[in-house]
């Protein structure tokens, strides 16, 4: 219990030290560049994967279980399009993402962390949190967003695509089921997560990633901690989003 | 100058060292010893306070560096050049870039200004040819020399070199300590060396600090060190004289 007391204490510290030095700007404008490359541009291709598959399977899936005379197959159309906008298209991009970038940002910080890194930026007069710390998390923050429209975008093409392939669903049907339940609300939920995730997992990995010791193996139980726990933190967040905005 | 006051660690239950007190006058380069394990670089991470003890105070120039706020405090230890004992140079970026990395964020200095300084950084420690080369392409010694550019790049006042020659075949670790004298007399810069290679702090040092049994056990001059008969100094003195020479020979001429 203390030691959870204690690991929530120093990564409300280290947010609010990030916060408090994100207005220096010109410490991590270079830096900030480069991540928005590393967590969106060099993403984009794992989440397009994701996204074809999820739609994909999801519409194969539907329409295999509303094989019933009376429910028109543009319904699988509605179905598939929804879920992807409200839920799938941000969580399942986020689980990836705390794969991926969570477990590249905790094993760069705790290597730097354990070679001294760290510390020959703070010996040189950098603010290491304001250097290394505000421009991941806000490559989170821009980031995710982006990343959560290329997955809805890939997700619903690759619903539709699989439902012509197979012929469970006509592309015109698909369309029309998609067009007649779609609400705008869905996408701003689908945003706001998508916001939430992106700083859950960017500012899970830095913190583990800040604070790695004892070496390699150190290291790879802050990468192993910062990717299990976002994952356990986006399905938290997801949920409690859900009771609170639906 | 450099006061260090009744500094006492404590890493919970266990005491590093207490009421440690010596002086390092300017100009001055004092190399400070002891076994393996003992707290030499949580001292020396004391000095420019990347670590704050539980007791004492750090005095640079008369200004207690641990009262400083956080801006202060980064302004002091721009003063500071370090070396640490891994290098500690950054992965992403290669050789020119590491040090030209202070310059470009604490100077205003044009493009050409920032190449031709680091060049001549580089050409310092001996490695102009090697600007180009990532940080994995270089060997340990080469890795030592340009963390050694880059710590000088902004012309510290002080020097602080963490097992400046660890690792490091014989040559290489004459080349470092020649390094560390010319650094020492071309800009007048005030040097902690720690380290336990007795060859290196009887090469570079005026001064010696021997950490013992979680204290200051001794330290005065080289000449004091030569005529000392202080028990634990002098053993630590002829182990380490064995690593470096043939057992025939060693204790003899140091």
């Amino acid at each position: 219990m203390i030691y959870a007391l204690q690991e929530v204490g120093r990564y409300s510290t280290l947010l609010y030290q990030a916060l408090r030095s994100s207005v220096e700007v010109d410490t991590y404008r270079r830096n900030l560049l480069h991540e928005l490359v590393k967590v969106g541009y060099d993403s984009i291709g794992i989440i397009i994967l994701t996204g074809v598959f999820t739609g994909a399977v999801l519409t194969i899936q539907t329409a295999y279980q509303l094989k019933v005379p009376f429910i028109p197959v543009s319904t699988i159309g509605s179905i598939v399009s929804e879920s992807i906008l409200i839920e799938l298209a941000a969580v399942i991009s986020s689980l990836v993402l705390a794969g991926k970038v969570g477990a590249r940002i905790a094993t760069e910080l705790g290597t730097m962390k354990v070679s001294e890194q760290v510390d020959a930026l703070e010996s040189m007069g950098f603010n290491s949190v304001t250097y290394l710390v505000v421009p991941r998390v806000l490559s989170g923050l821009f980031m995710f967003p982006v990343l959560y429209v290329v997955a809805a975008v890939f997700g619903i093409g690759g619903g539709l695509v699989a439902g012509m392939l197979t012929g469970a669903v006509p592309a015109s049907d698909f369309i029309t089921g998609a067009q007649s339940f779609f609400a705008p609300w869905n996408v701003v939920f689908g945003f706001v997560k998508s916001f939430v995730f992106g700083f859950v997992i960017t500012s899970v990995a830095c913190y583990k990633g800040y604070y790695a010791s004892g070496g390699a193996e150190g290291v790879g139980k802050s990468t192993t901690q910062a990717t299990v726990l976002g994952c356990i933190y986006v399905l938290l967040a997801d949920f409690m989003l859900a009771a609170l905005l639906l | 100058m450099i006061e260090i006051r009744n500094l006492t660690k404590r890493f919970d239950d266990l005491t590093v060292w207490e009421d440690v007190s010596f002086t390092i006058d300017d100009g001055e380069t004092i190399g400070i010893i002891g076994r393996s394990g003992c707290g030499k670089s949580v001292l020396m991470k004391h000095i420019n306070a990347l670590m704050t003890p539980d007791k004492g105070e750090v005095l640079i120039d008369g200004i207690n560096i641990y009262e400083q706020d956080y801006v202060s405090l980064r302004k002091m230890r721009q003063r500071f050049g370090v070396l640490f004992q891994g290098s500690a140079l950054f992965d992403s970026i290669n050789t020119f870039e590491n040090v030209a990395f202070p310059l470009r964020y604490f100077t205003r200095m044009k493009e050409k200004e920032i190449r031709e300084s680091v060049l001549e950084a580089l050409e310092t420690v001996g490695l102009e040819e090697a600007a180009d080369k990532g940080t994995s392409e270089l060997s340990g010694g080469m890795r030592k020399r340009v963390a050694l550019a880059r710590a000088i790049i902004l012309k510290p006042n002080y020097m602080m070199y963490d097992e400046p020659t660890s690792g490091l075949d014989p040559e290489t670790s004459d080349e470092i300590n020649r390094l560390i004298i010319q650094m020492s007399e071309s800009l007048h810069i005030t040097s902690v060396v720690i380290t336990h290679d007795m060859h290196s702090v009887l090469e570079v040092a005026d001064k010696v600090a021997f950490l013992d049994q979680q204290r200051l056990s001794w330290h005065g001059t080289i000449e004091d060190l030569r005529r000392s008969d202080h028990r634990e100094l002098m053993r630590f003195v002829t182990a380490s004289e064995y690593q470096v020479r043939t057992p025939k020979t060693a204790g003899r001429d140091w």
